[in-house]
């Protein structure tokens, strides 16, 4: 069995009197694809924000890469190694696609203002090697032809895919998707699917939230299931699929 | 690393003909009259603020309504340090650096306590931030005679460099050289070295880090940028801009008062680069330079011309200005609402040559 790449233990996050989150504790595994789904306000979203700093936890703790992970601030878990997309696209609209990946090295690149301003052969190598990664990684994407236009004249599908290239700009071991095919149709979301599998193939863990149950099941290794704030099963998706308390909290009883 | 373009001969001409422009223009102001390079001086210490201000505003998308105190900062940081007030006179090419930082600490001070604030809240707390420093300066009298209060500091030391004063005339080459005239020349250099500073800082790891902010902070934060840090590395270097500002109008002023550092100068450094097009130091420079010479020539056609029509002075020169001025503002808001020269979307030639191969 492969080696845990992330733990969460008890995870709770509560605002006011609503639980939106009540003792989660899941793992992913190294090089999987663990998919993370649940109806509308189960909490799947929160998870996130919880995971990647933007909300911090009421109680519990996570271990990543077999240590400790302490989630005070979003770029010290960049800086750990978890990058994120949004299931509403935030993109640096008005930055070119090339210049929102440049921008996804700056937790791995050092220059600071003397470097800049007085730019010399460390600082320009540094420049350097930050845009040639970019290039490379719009070509990973498949949107190298549109490195030089502005995030926001992107079609949508080019959107979550620029958004994918600038969160594997901060050479992260756990990309956490938070809805990718949102919106997107039959074809666009098939061309995605083939984006995540190389991925995975590549070696990298995901962490997928999705709605689209044909795509989870067929994509991800392990699938954890929230209703209500806790996780009601863990497993591989043909036994999700057949568990009947999911199988309940998607129909209703 | 830098876009690499094919210059013509053309451009380095071009480029030429207007540093010779440059160079000849304080002999063809002085044929009008020395005052006009006084107002040629001051209108480029005003594109000098307002550079300094379009890092906070126009990279970071911050919105400062206070800028006039870090330029306040500098000015009194010069005269103190270089004026009978306390009896020190040290040259101002120390005491230059010394305005700077203690401006970037300022800005650091300021920038602290605002960093989750946005828009309007922000404006509101760093214009409360300016009148504090205004009134500080005002009051600093007592008990320790500090700022000298209203009435300001007086006989502050010109700019004395390798042995050459600029608070009188000289003879260079057979040339006559005024004061201000040498001032335009220093200030001319400073500002090179600002738009330099300007430009790199723009193409870096920090630069994209500031429109990034601008853009989402959110994203900004999510992509593991350290957004505090940024955040007051601009105010830091926006303010070390306006205490140069500062440090150089003292030594040309040789008197300084609060009455310099009012709500108003940061109202018309901001509207400089609102007018000039946020984020675009070219549009920056031209609003500074737009706005500093039309009053003046106002001034100088608004009278003749009034008497000339009406035999006599029916408005009055200010009163026009703010009219003029205010019109301006709704014009541009209604009709270029992202400024006369807008940040260009910009092409990196260097990364469409990577991208198709």
């Amino acid at each position: 069995m492969k080696p845990v790449l992330l733990e969460a233990r008890s995870v709770c996050k509560h605002f006011g009197g609503v639980r939106a989150l009540h003792e989660v504790s899941l793992t992913i595994r190294q090089g999987e694809i663990y998919g993370l789904i649940g109806p509308n306000g189960a909490g799947k979203t929160t998870l996130f924000n919880v995971l990647t700093g933007l909300y911090s936890a009421s109680s519990g703790a996570f271990q990543f890469a077999g240590a400790p992970l302490a989630i005070s601030a979003p770029h010290l878990v960049a800086q750990a190694g978890i990058a994120r997309t949004f299931q509403n696209i935030r993109l640096f609209a008005n930055m070119t696609a090339l210049e929102n990946v440049m921008v996804g090295r700056h937790v791995r690149t050092h220059a600071g203002i003397i470097g800049a301003v007085l730019r010399g052969a460390a600082t320009r190598a540094e420049e350097a090697a930050i845009q040639q990664r970019a290039v490379e990684l719009l070509h990973y994407v498949g949107i190298a032809d549109r490195a030089n236009d502005l995030a926001r004249n992107l079609p949508y599908g080019d959107q979550r895919r620029l958004e994918i290239a600038r969160a594997l700009a901060t050479d992260p071991k756990l990309l956490a998707l938070d809805e990718p095919v949102a919106g997107m149709n039959a074809t666009e979301t098939a061309a995605l699917r083939v984006l995540i599998e190389g991925l995975r193939a590549d070696g990298l863990t995901i962490l997928l939230i999705e709605h689209d149950v044909k795509l989870v099941m067929g994509l991800c290794d392990r699938v954890a299931v929230l209703d209500y704030g806790e996780k009601i099963a863990e497993d591989v998706p043909e036994k999700v699929q057949r568990n009947p308390q999911v199988i309940e909290a998607y129909l209703g009883a | 690393m830098t876009p690499h373009r094919p210059h013509t001969p053309g451009y380095f001409v071009g480029i030429a003909l207007v540093a010779l422009a440059l160079i000849a223009l304080p002999f063809t102001l002085s044929a009008a009259g020395t005052a006009w390079v006084r107002i040629t001086n001051l209108a480029i210490l005003f594109v000098l603020l307002s550079l300094g201000l379009n890092i906070v505003v126009g990279y970071a998308g911050l919105l400062d309504l206070g800028y006039v105190a870090f330029y306040g900062v500098g000015a009194y940081v010069y005269a103190l340090l270089a004026s009978p007030h306390f009896g020190l006179h040290l040259p101002f090419w120390i005491i230059l650096p010394i305005g700077a930082a203690l401006a970037a600490f300022f800005g650091v001070l300021l920038g602290a306590p605002t960093l989750k604030l946005r828009g309007d809240y922000l404006a509101i707390v760093t214009l409360g931030f300016g009148e504090i420093v205004r009134i500080f300066l005002n009051n600093l009298s007592q008990p320790v005679n500090i700022t000298n209060g209203p009435q300001g500091i007086a006989l502050i030391d010109p700019v004395r460099l390798g042995g050459i004063g600029f608070g009188q005339s000289d003879r260079f080459f057979g040339l006559s050289f005024s004061g201000p005239m040498k001032y335009y020349y220093l200030l001319m250099l400073l500002l090179l070295l600002v738009i330099a500073v300007n430009l790199r800082l723009q193409n870096s790891r920090i630069g994209r880090a500031w429109e990034a902010i601008r853009e989402d902070e959110m994203a900004a934060r999510a992509v593991g940028i350290n957004t505090t840090r940024i955040k007051l590395l601009a105010f830091a270097m926006g303010a070390s801009f306006g205490g140069v500002a500062g440090g150089m109008f003292s030594a040309i002023q040789e008197f300084i008062s609060p009455e310099s550092f009012v709500l108003t100068e940061s109202v018309m450094i901001l509207s400089m680069v609102v007018l000039g097009g946020m984020g675009n130091i070219w549009g920056v420079i031209a609003g500074a330079v737009l706005l500093s010479f039309v009053p003046e020539l106002l001034r100088y056609t608004v009278v003749p011309l009034q008497m000339a029509l009406f035999k006599r002075t029916v408005i009055e020169p200010e009163v026009i200005r703010m009219l003029l001025f205010g019109l301006a503002l709704v014009l541009m808001m209604r009709f270029r609402p992202a400024g006369l020269w807008p940040l260009r979307v910009r092409q990196r030639e260097f990364g469409k040559q990577a991208a198709v191969k």
